[in-house]
């Protein structure tokens, strides 16, 4: 059983400190959802007030369409998974699994039951006897998924639990907590600084800045369609140049920039004349073919290998910084630094968002 | 002075124990043989390594094994003037615990009542007070370790401490003042009207349990604070989550956790509690029995050194089978109190 869930114009204040901003979001029963957002952006605050450790100093947070003012953490029908985990350490690994049955009365028997059928769920079949110290990280992982879910929660919430685990265990991580999500079918709300778990794992994603979400939309949505300039420039790499709107026609904008009059798609809000960034991927910028006229140029400053890829960077005029992501095939072992590189895009990849207003909203 | 061969024998048995820990080294020593590791002499130098085996010794020999040691003979000793001792009627002999028993040197004919009441009641309120102790601290420990911030905790650290700068026989007498027929709680009481007696508190031993309760409050309290601030915040809340109400959540979270804590700060408090003597001494109604003052008592009313050592003696051993007892009952380990 899944739920949805309400946050109606949610504020939550810590005396002058305002975490969360007049939040207001729709999380749909079943679904992955992430929120994604830098560290102290709230979105912890956010998962805290969802489980009922903290109460909304305004609005209110409804799940399955039931208000949970006034309803205490361990009677509303979440489990949350922390960051640290925060198994019990003197506890076995299945009566970790069995506490929350052990609280409602559940007898012995038929909580090692469930424990040995949920540790087969999360592939860590008959380790039910072994105590916490003696699991790897990626185990204790497993077995706190394992008690979150014993207690059969309509949401489960899970901070950032993927943050300790080395890179390779947490790529495993995320495609096995999307199928265990799969499996059980209930609503999982996932909070990450990590834009790589979102996109991989999220139906949607609510991207936070500063206490406010800033969009909300599924990875593709957000990743090509970022109507915001933070969450263009915070998921993915983004080159962002600024300038003023030249002109704005049939859903292009061009914007007079130091390194010239670049040309992308114009997003909400633009006019002539006012301040604007462009966002350019480092993958959709290309070097400029013989002979063709370079949208920009820019100077080669050094590169960097990454494998399937090599990041090049450059410096155009008056300093800003420009990177590209090249191929396997590209030819970048005779440039030296200084060199001239004419660069081209194709305007339909490249995005024009307005900047906000000093004091807007 | 007693005899020359008790004489000889207090001085072997650290002997004994000497050589035996010297063979557990040679042993090593020989087990290890190849293994480079540098030797205490090597590691400390050897000037600092003498001084540092002496003092240690001296410390464990002449000021602990020593003096207990020579109780235990004593104990076994009958009293006599100085001049008598190491002569003929200096025998070995159990009369002083068949004093403490029977209330006689040599008869076994009727139980000594008043010291093997004063004896379990000592040992029985010992046990209340560590209770009452836990009951009072756990509270007051976990809110300092888990719920107030840093400069509320400060204040009350404060608060706790202070008050023990004052010595101990005056804290004591502070309550025979508070709780005396004339003092402070029944003269309020009564201007209040909630008595028109005043109440006995010394006489029915109220005075002593609360002045001993109060004595060792910061002996339990400390332990038991270390204990719960090293408890991850978050496990507490996953109790919750998980459904847990906020009892469950002490009982079997908290609790098994501080359990260290809470084992080392009973044991000190039982301990110092069956020991004490300031606070019976000047809290103690005409009828209280007490423990310590009758021990007291033996050495320096009757002047009966040797009866006074056998009453210590079964004092200590009955603690400490009892503290280990418990501490077996909770399935604590001495490793554990001294982590």
């Amino acid at each position: 059983m899944s739920a949805d869930i309400e946050l109606d114009r949610v504020t939550i204040r810590f005396g002058d400190f305002t975490a969360v901003k007049d939040v207001s979001l729709k999380i749909n029963g079943g679904e992955f959802f992430s929120i994604l957002g830098p560290s102290g952006c709230g979105k912890t605050t956010l998962l805290r007030t969802i489980s009922g450790f903290l109460e909304p100093t305004e609005g209110a947070v409804r799940i399955a369409g039931q208000d949970m003012a006034g309803i205490g953490s361990n009677k509303r029908p979440t489990a949350l998974i922390f960051q640290n985990l925060a198994l019990f350490p003197l506890m076995s690994v299945a009566d970790n699994i069995g506490y929350g049955l052990r609280v409602r009365g559940v007898p012995k028997a038929e909580r090692r039951r469930k424990a040995d059928e949920l540790l087969r769920l999360v592939a860590l079949p008959d380790q039910g006897d072994k105590r916490i110290g003696e699991l790897s990280g990626g185990q204790k992982q497993r077995v706190a998924v394992a008690r979150a879910l014993a207690v059969e929660p309509k949401v489960l919430l899970l901070d950032e639990p993927l943050s300790a685990l080395d890179l390779r265990l947490r790529q495993h991580m995320r495609t096995e907590l999307r199928a265990i999500q799969k499996r059980v079918g209930i609503t999982f709300i996932y909070i990450t600084h990590d834009q790589g778990e979102a996109l991989t794992m999220s139906d949607r994603i609510a991207v936070m800045n500063a206490g406010k979400v800033e969009q909300v939309g599924d990875g593709r949505s957000v990743y090509d369609r970022p109507t915001t300039p933070f969450v263009a420039s915070f998921v993915g790499e983004n080159n962002g140049v600024s300038g003023a709107v030249a002109s704005v026609a049939e859903g292009m904008a061009i914007l007079d920039t130091p390194i010239g009059a670049l040309k992308g798609r114009a997003g909400a809000g633009l006019s002539a004349g006012a301040l604007a960034t462009i966002f350019l991927r480092p993958e959709a910028l290309v070097f400029a073919a013989p002979g063709a006229t370079p949208d920009f140029t820019a100077e080669f400053v050094n590169s960097a290998f990454e494998g399937n890829f090599t990041l090049v960077f450059l410096r155009a005029a008056n300093g800003q910084p420009i990177t590209l992501s090249v191929g396997r095939g590209a030819d970048i072992g005779a440039l030296a630094p200084g060199a001239p590189i004419g660069l081209n895009f194709s305007s339909a990849d490249a995005l024009v968002l307005p900047l906000r207003h000093e004091g807007a909203p | 002075m007693t005899n020359p061969i008790t004489a000889a024998f207090i001085f072997a048995i650290p002997l004994i124990v000497i050589l035996a820990f010297l063979a557990m080294a040679l042993i090593d020593r020989r087990r290890m043989a190849g293994v480079q590791a540098p030797g205490f002499f090597q590691r400390n130098g050897t000037p600092i390594a003498i001084f540092l085996i002496a003092a240690a010794a001296f410390w464990a020999l002449i000021l602990i094994v020593f003096p207990q040691l020579y109780m235990v003979d004593y104990s076994f000793h009958p009293k006599l003037p100085q001049i008598k001792r190491g002569g003929p009627e200096d025998v070995y002999t159990l009369e002083n615990y068949r004093y403490f028993l029977f209330g006689s040197t040599r008869s076994t004919d009727h139980w000594n009542s008043t010291h093997l009441n004063a004896f379990w009641i000592t040992i029985f309120v010992s046990t209340l007070i560590t209770i009452l102790n836990f009951a009072i601290c756990y509270p007051l420990a976990y809110f300092m370790a888990q719920v107030a911030k840093p400069q509320t905790v400060v204040k009350l650290m404060a608060l706790l401490v202070i008050p023990y700068w004052i010595n101990e026989i005056l804290r004591a007498f502070a309550f025979r003042i508070l709780l005396g027929t004339g003092g402070l709680i029944n003269n309020v009481a009564i201007a209040v009207g909630l008595i028109s007696e005043p109440i006995d508190f010394i006489g029915h031993d109220v005075a002593l349990y609360a002045g001993l309760t109060y004595a060792y409050l910061l002996i339990m309290m400390f332990p038991l604070y270390n204990a719960i601030e090293s408890l991850d915040r978050n496990q507490i809340e996953a109790a919750r989550d998980l459904g847990a109400p906020w009892w469950h959540i002490h009982l079997f979270v908290v609790m098994p956790f501080a359990k260290p804590g809470i084992a080392s700060g009973a044991t000190l408090v039982f301990m110092l509690c069956a020991g004490a003597l300031a606070a019976p001494l000047v809290l103690g109604g005409p009828k209280t029995l007490w423990f310590t003052p009758i021990v007291y008592d033996r050495f320096f009313q009757a002047f009966n050194w040797p009866q006074g050592s056998a009453y210590a003696i079964i004092l200590l051993l009955t603690c400490t089978a009892f503290v280990s007892l418990t501490m077996r009952l909770f399935k604590v380990s001495l490793s554990e109190i001294t982590r």
